[in-house]
């Protein structure tokens, strides 16, 4: 197993990088933060919308976020990667359809942990500032949502360890990222699946489990500042 | 001044607030009592809108408060109102959640708003407090910073709906004086309350509500020592058999 480390370890890491498009484990971490990163403010924003009481703003919110919720992501994919570009003319890339499926589920789902959020605070805390003057904007901004972030933190990290193991799924429309290249690195050497399998499941496990515990310490470390009503 | 006309309110097929015609002078200090479900509590809540009404009319300052285009921000940055739950922000501290409205409002500086806010709490004896989160605080300091926060907008108005009842028996005391205090200095006082040692001796005036009604009002002399209403009757002996 060492020795095949050995070999493949860079090709592992960042697939044909320089010589070919970046790949492997560097992408999939990227395309995950990146998803992260871009679906964070989308998903305030529907989230905020779907607890709306305007209902020409939460009910449509609303349907979008159970449609896509009641979607499997590979589906979406597909539809992104072949039927887009029929309709557009424009073709993307595998790593930019992968990028938008995972920025556009994980904006749902992070909606749905706001939303939630949201919901859970105690209707006291809105009205209390709502009744020293402030706006519902402002309100939100500074009362209820770092409130809800902070309880949310576990939730969210939940969601990017599920996105880094969605990126997996780019695999079927032939995304260099690690799950392909481990593929490939199997069909090199062919006769060492067990081996090549176990450490990508290894990496996988390394990544998401890291990052859990990186999330429970944070958690405990905020609890140590009062994090809510309780 | 608060002038109510023919204020009406209702829940569904409830009707919450029946036909309230009644004014609050500048200056004066009015005790709201009544059993549970009277509409004492919808009623003031109606004074900043955080309750609509449905029907007549409520001017503050000569302006109809519930009327179409009516800045409710602004004018609810003129009122202070103390809840029964507190409702202090968890992740402010009591110096921050004093400064929070005055700063996002832009009614002061940050430094300015710090400084208000340390004089206010110093009001309220908390000044020691200033850095603690309201989970380290008692429910009567909770209380106390709650009122020190809605007393930052520098309100020509408090409403206090309820603002003991949470509290420990031992805990009442401390946040009465301070509205002991508040009233002395002669603040605009509306104050929805069960607490009648502090009815009697601090009121200008009582409203006695049941079933969505003022069925008696007047100063707390006449109030306690000869109440007209059954309703009011039976209220008070209740009351002194506790």
């Amino acid at each position: 197993m060492l020795e095949l480390i050995d070999t493949y370890w860079l090709y592992f890491l960042v697939g044909q990088y320089p010589d070919g498009p970046l790949g492997g484990l560097v992408l999939t971490i990227l395309l995950s933060g990146a998803a992260l990163v871009l679906a964070m403010p989308l998903g305030l924003m529907l989230g905020i919308a779907r607890v709306s009481r305007r209902r020409a703003i939460s009910l449509p919110v609303g349907a979008f976020v159970q449609l896509v919720r009641a979607v499997p992501l590979l589906l979406v994919l597909f539809w992104v990667y072949f039927f887009l570009p029929a309709v557009t003319g424009v073709k993307t890339s595998q790593a930019t359809t992968m990028l938008i499926v995972l920025v556009v589920f994980d904006s749902v789902y992070l909606a749905e942990i706001v939303a939630a959020g949201i919901r859970a605070l105690p209707k006291g805390q809105l009205e209390s500032a709502r009744s020293l003057g402030l706006g519902y904007g402002q309100a939100l901004r500074h009362v209820v949502l770092p409130q809800t972030l902070r309880h949310g933190l576990p939730s969210i990290v939940n969601q990017l360890v599920s996105t880094i193991k969605a990126t997996s799924l780019g695999y079927i429309i032939g995304l260099s990222e690690v799950s392909f290249i481990a593929t490939q690195i199997n069909t090199l050497v062919f006769t060492r699946a067990v081996e090549v399998y176990l450490i990508l499941a290894l990496t996988y496990f390394v990544l998401c489990f890291g990052l859990s515990r990186l999330a429970f310490l944070l958690e405990r470390r905020l609890q140590r500042r009062p994090a809510g009503a309780h | 001044m608060i002038v109510l006309d023919n204020v009406n309110k209702y829940y569904g097929d409830y009707h919450a607030l029946v036909g309230i015609t009644e004014r609050v002078e500048n200056n004066e200090v009015l005790v709201v009592c009544g059993p549970s479900g009277s509409g004492k509590s919808t009623l003031i809540r109606t004074l900043n809108r955080l309750e609509d009404i449905d029907g007549g009319q409520i001017a503050i300052a000569g302006q109809d408060i519930h009327a179409k285009g009516v800045d409710v921000n602004a004018l609810r940055a003129g009122i202070g109102f103390v809840f029964q739950q507190f409702n202090l922000f968890p992740h402010l501290t009591a110096l921050e959640n004093c400064m929070l409205a005055p700063v996002q409002l832009k009614r002061a500086s940050k430094v300015e708003a710090r400084e208000q806010a340390m004089l206010l709490l110093d009001q309220v004896g908390l000044a020691h407090k200033a850095d603690a989160y309201p989970d380290a605080l008692s429910g009567g300091q909770q209380q106390r910073v709650a009122i020190a926060r809605a007393l930052a907008m520098r309100p020509s108005i408090m409403l206090f709906d309820e603002p003991t009842s949470a509290l420990d028996p031992e805990m009442v005391g401390e946040v009465l004086q301070v509205m002991r205090t508040l009233a002395k200095q002669g603040m605009t006082m509306v104050c929805v309350t069960h607490e009648m040692g502090f009815a009697r001796d601090v009121a200008d005036r009582i409203w006695f509500m049941a079933e969505g009604k003022i069925l008696e009002k007047g100063t707390p002399g006449d109030f306690f020592a000869n109440p007209q209403h059954p309703r009011a009757i039976q209220f008070l002996a209740d009351r002194n058999r506790n």
